[in-house]
């Protein structure tokens, strides 16, 4: 390819051209200017947000279905530094992202003139890596290695600081068709020695267990967990990100661990002789719940070698993309039939499941509800959780088999859902795509709900209320002896009028036998639905 | 226990800042620090005296292989090490001490490096250990001032740390 004179502005669009980009998410202001300029006539869509956070929210469901690197822009300053909970919360799902600010020209750097953060500065923690472009010829080369860096080995989210005066300079354009970084080469290919340890362990094993998280996802690999699941008859547990890894129907499966998972899953993680994790970094919420885990044999399988270890001691360590070592193992292994384990853990499972309590006057079980909509989804659906008691009742009930679990698994970043599912329904416009979240996550994003109208973009949105914010509400009940304080969210509006007023048709179900037909409503609904869900006040996380 | 890390990085503004904020916002502790440029002027080392146990090392290890300018990171053992300080002292030195100190530099092999009427400034580049006796030695004259660098080191033997 040839060079060509333009700015850097210009190049700035013409390099997402060449990196496949075809929406972005984003809020212009004075510093990003010369970009946002260059944007018009060009074939990427950009979707306007209503804060910055949403925009970095809206990539990361967007790139949650592509699997490849969204964008998220933003101005200097306030915009900027905006975009950093959804930096962080990003980061610590392992989500690809790049994201682009604006900055005060580089003769100002450093003076604290008008809207200047230093913000690769401040944003550092939450970054796989970040650039502050301040020489106009490396543009191109920067912009290759971001992408390349958010969507390698273990993914992240790449900011790139640009500059007004960087934006306005003339360059050579040329996009740069390889990328060698001499310190980044993440290890893709598991060591076979480790691979053969794997199956001779696997052969040996009479309780065996696959843990698998989030990383199923990010190498694509649901189906060769499915299939590997099958062939050596190996029970699976999910943590919260890997949920819906595989069906929720499935005999193989036994729900989520952890704090706030089920039963037969955390006996399973306590119980086996061999616990397989798969692209899981087993966080703190998901760990709790294992207490007897010595004896074991842990062969732990991610791209990322400092997760291997951390949180859990590996026996047989195994680094490399999970995707490209399932294949390896599946090339290997053998039948196997674990007959005796998984009838102990059968026996597990029917304990588990209580009978629905009836709900006081008005308000409707979510468990019930989550359940019968989780029924009613189309197959390839994705349902978007937030945070607190609504992700749980979610992440437990849904009961997806083909479809898409997301949520904010390490951040636990209230605000997350309505804008993942409007990133997550931009990329897939033709699954359905529902956000749930409660009345207290609800009022953090549901300026969003303008966007959707404005772009387009079909959303369904669940709001389970009952005046609280329940998790707090519940841990103030059960570790402060009842003492609440500040859980009463008194003041919010009337969640259908505020549809209505942005022209989404809602409704609102405070019985469970109306239920049936207010899902059959919003899912035959061509545009944005709201639903508001009435739970009972002093609901509890687990049912 | 105390790790002698030593990390060749890009020479690139804001490297050291990754770094340090890496070992600080994971909890490691930073003993010294040492930082300047290699053979390869586009290469930097950092020289890291760091304090935990072998779980912390591990995680220091690794850690810093995930910063994207972290060229490679090497744990030098105990035993293999070379290693070494530099440290200019300031001491009251009367003129009827000079020929006390200027005999304590001698067997310690310290330099004088500046002289005025009642100070004396020695220099010594030696292992941490042994500048501390020089210390300890030049305590009772009086210091006046102390600037040390962070360690450098290097493993002994024909073999060196390349990428």
């Amino acid at each position: 390819m040839a060079s060509e004179k333009m700015t850097v502005a210009r190049a700035m669009v013409k390099a997402l051209e060449a990196e496949g980009v075809t929406t972005v998410f984003g809020y212009p202001g004075a510093a990003i200017c010369p970009f946002y300029d260059e944007l018009i006539g060009s074939g990427i869509r950009h979707v306007l947000v209503r804060h910055e956070v949403n925009g970095g929210h809206a990539a990361s469901g967007y790139a949650r279905m592509t699997g490849k690197p969204a964008v998220a822009i933003a101005t200097s300053g306030p915009g900027a530094t905006n975009l950093i909970t959804a930096i962080a919360t990003a980061h610590m799902d392992s989500i690809p992202m790049v994201l682009i600010t604006g900055q005060v020209s580089c003769e100002q750097i450093g003076r604290d003139v008008f809207q200047e953060a230093d913000i690769t500065g401040s944003a550092e923690p939450f970054v796989k890596h970040s650039y502050l472009v301040k020489d106009p010829e490396k543009m191109p080369v920067i912009f290759k290695n971001a992408f390349y860096i958010a969507g390698s080995g273990r993914p992240g989210p790449v900011l790139i600081d640009m500059p007004f005066d960087v934006q306005k300079a003339e360059i050579d354009f040329e996009y740069p068709e390889t990328v060698d970084i001499r310190s980044y080469k993440p290890s893709v290919q598991g060591n076979k020695l480790q691979i053969k340890r794997a199956i001779a362990a696997i052969e040996k094993s009479k309780k065996p267990l696959i843990c698998a998280g989030g990383g199923i996802f990010t190498a694509g690999a649901e189906n060769l967990l499915r299939q590997f699941m099958r062939l050596t008859d190996i029970p699976v547990v999910n943590t919260m990100m890997g949920m819906s890894s595989v069906p929720a129907d499935d005999p193989l499966f036994y729900g989520m661990i952890g704090m706030h998972g089920v039963k037969s899953a955390n006996y399973a993680i306590n119980n086996c002789d061999l616990l397989i994790l798969l692209g899981a970094r087993v966080g703190d919420r998901a760990v709790t719940a294992i207490s007897r885990l010595e004896g074991a044999t842990v062969i732990h399988i991610d791209v990322d070698p400092a997760e291997i270890g951390k949180n859990l001691a590996a026996t047989i360590p195994v680094v490399g993309d999970v995707k490209n070592i399932l294949e390896q193992l599946i090339s290997c292994a053998q039948n196997y039939d674990h007959y005796d384990w998984k009838q102990e853990l059968n026996e597990i499972r029917k304990t588990q499941d209580k009978p629905i309590e009836a709900e006081p006057e008005g308000c409707v079980n979510p468990k019930a509800f989550i359940r019968l909509l989780g029924q009613k989804l189309p197959d390839n659906s994705v349902v978007s959780a937030d945070v607190g008691q609504n992700q749980i009742w979610t992440v437990n009930n849904i009961g997806l088999k083909n479809g898409r679990f997301i949520t904010s698994g390490g951040m636990g970043t209230m605000g997350y859902s309505v804008p993942a599912a409007l990133g997550a329904k931009a990329a897939r416009p033709d699954s359905e795509v529902v956000a749930i979240c409660g009345d207290g996550s609800f009022q953090m994003q549901f300026m969003e709900l303008a966007t959707m109208i404005q772009h387009d973009i079909a959303v369904k949105v669940i709001v389970m209320t009952n005046n609280r914010l329940g998790m707090v509400r519940e841990l103030q009940t059960n570790g402060y002896d009842n003492r609440l304080t500040a859980v009463f969210l008194d003041g919010s509006p009337d969640f259908i009028k505020l549809a209505d007023s942005y022209g989404i048709p809602a409704r609102r179900v405070t019985d469970i036998a109306d239920a049936d037909k207010a899902i059959d409503e919003m899912l035959s609904s061509k545009g944005c639905y709201l639903l508001e869900v009435r739970v009972a006040e002093n609901e509890k996380t687990i049912l | 226990m105390k790790h002698t890390i030593s990390i060749l990085v890009e020479n690139h503004a804001g490297v050291l800042a990754r770094v340090a904020g890496l070992f600080a916002r994971r909890g490691f502790n930073i003993d010294s620090l040492a930082v300047g440029v290699t053979e390869d002027e586009k290469i930097s080392r950092i020289t890291i005296i760091a304090d935990g146990t072998a779980y912390t090392l591990e995680q220091i290890e690794k850690q810093l292989n995930k910063l994207i300018d972290v060229i490679k990171v090497r744990h030098l053992p105990a035993e293999e090490l070379l290693s070494r300080e530099l440290v200019l002292i300031k001491v009251a030195c009367l003129p009827s001490q000079r020929a006390e100190l200027i005999s304590l530099a001698e067997i310690a092999k310290a330099k004088i490096s500046d002289i005025t009427v009642n100070t004396m400034t020695l220099e010594l580049s030696d292992s941490v250990p042994r500048i501390k006796t020089f210390e300890e030695l030049l305590r009772p004259y009086g210091i006046k001032e102390t600037v040390r660098t962070g360690s450098i080191a290097m493993q002994k033997g024909g073999a060196s740390m390349k990428l």
